[in-house]
């Protein structure tokens, strides 16, 4: 990681990631993978760490929760509503 | 109970027009979201309800004036990261002044950690306490990075619509999002790196 080439490549790791780098960039980073192996693990765990976020976002609003709310913006009646 | 029905495009005409129904359906399409984010960024339950209520509060008050640039729900994710932010600096004053980030401070910080964790089990990753510590992970951030990374990668915001709710230009929010990111693969790395280590022992 401590090599310059390295280090080039670290700015453009999230457009890798989200899969809208230029196909040039793709091609640059993938060779370089393959001879440096602490590059292959902070783009591996970078990869991961993106993905737990997007599997641990599913937060529920808890029912009390609504109802209070729609007492404070006075919309009580619309509680049950379809 | 049963949700207000969203299934129809909110009518920005008829919120306007203080049409309260609307705005039940507006309440019910986005609460969901406008808590989940509150309670990411303030770890309280109490707190995030109490953004929740102030978001739609105010959303109510300015409705009138809202011109429509950006979507609905930009607009209000965009009050809600406000009123999360005046909370927390309500909590922590001296905080977020040592917290504070400039885009242009220094080249990215380069990754230290170099452990590959990526083949720990699913049950392990996503337990409950590496669940609890995910979360706490991005209270860790800076702020700046923070709100980016929560619009971007667990509202799941376009690069384009989280640079409308922050007021940022594209590239501040890309840059940040990278800074973000790399900062929580070092600390989920130093988490899970401990994680490994208890696997081996056994």
């Amino acid at each position: 990681m401590n090599e310059k080439n390295c280090k080039s490549l670290l700015g453009s790791l999230s457009d890798y990631v989200d899969g809208t780098a230029q196909e040039e960039f793709c091609q640059e980073l993938e060779r370089h993978l393959t001879d440096c192996e602490d590059c292959r693990i902070v783009v591996d765990t970078l990869k991961k760490t993106v993905y737990l976020y997007h599997s641990n976002s599913d937060t529920a609003l808890p029912i009390s929760v609504r109802e209070r709310l729609f007492k404070r913006l006075d919309l009580d009646d619309y509680l049950k509503t379809t | 109970m049963v949700a207000n029905d969203t299934s129809q495009e909110i009518s920005l005409e008829a919120l306007q027009a203080g049409d309260r129904a609307e705005f039940a359906r507006l309440v019910d399409a986005y609460s969901t979201q406008i808590y989940r984010l509150a309670l990411k960024m303030l770890g309280v339950e109490q707190d995030a309800e109490d953004v929740l209520q102030n978001t739609f509060l105010k959303a109510m008050q300015s409705i009138k004036k809202f011109e429509g640039r950006s979507s609905l729900s930009t607009w209000l994710y965009r009050i809600a990261v406000n009123e999360a932010l005046m909370m927390l600096r309500r909590q922590k004053p001296t905080l977020s002044v040592a917290m504070d980030y400039e885009d242009d401070e220094d080249e990215l910080q380069h990754p230290t950690q170099f452990t590959d964790w990526c083949c720990l089990p699913e049950d392990e990753l996503l337990s409950a306490e590496s669940k609890g510590h995910l979360d706490e992970a991005i209270r860790q951030l800076p702020e700046k990075l923070q709100v980016v990374f929560l619009l971007r990668d667990i509202e799941g915001l376009s690069i384009r619509e989280t640079s409308e709710a922050l007021d940022l230009t594209e590239t501040a929010v890309k840059t940040r999002l990278l800074r973000a990111r790399l900062n929580l693969r070092e600390q989920l790395s130093v988490y899970y790196g401990e994680r490994m280590k208890e696997e081996q022992a056994k």
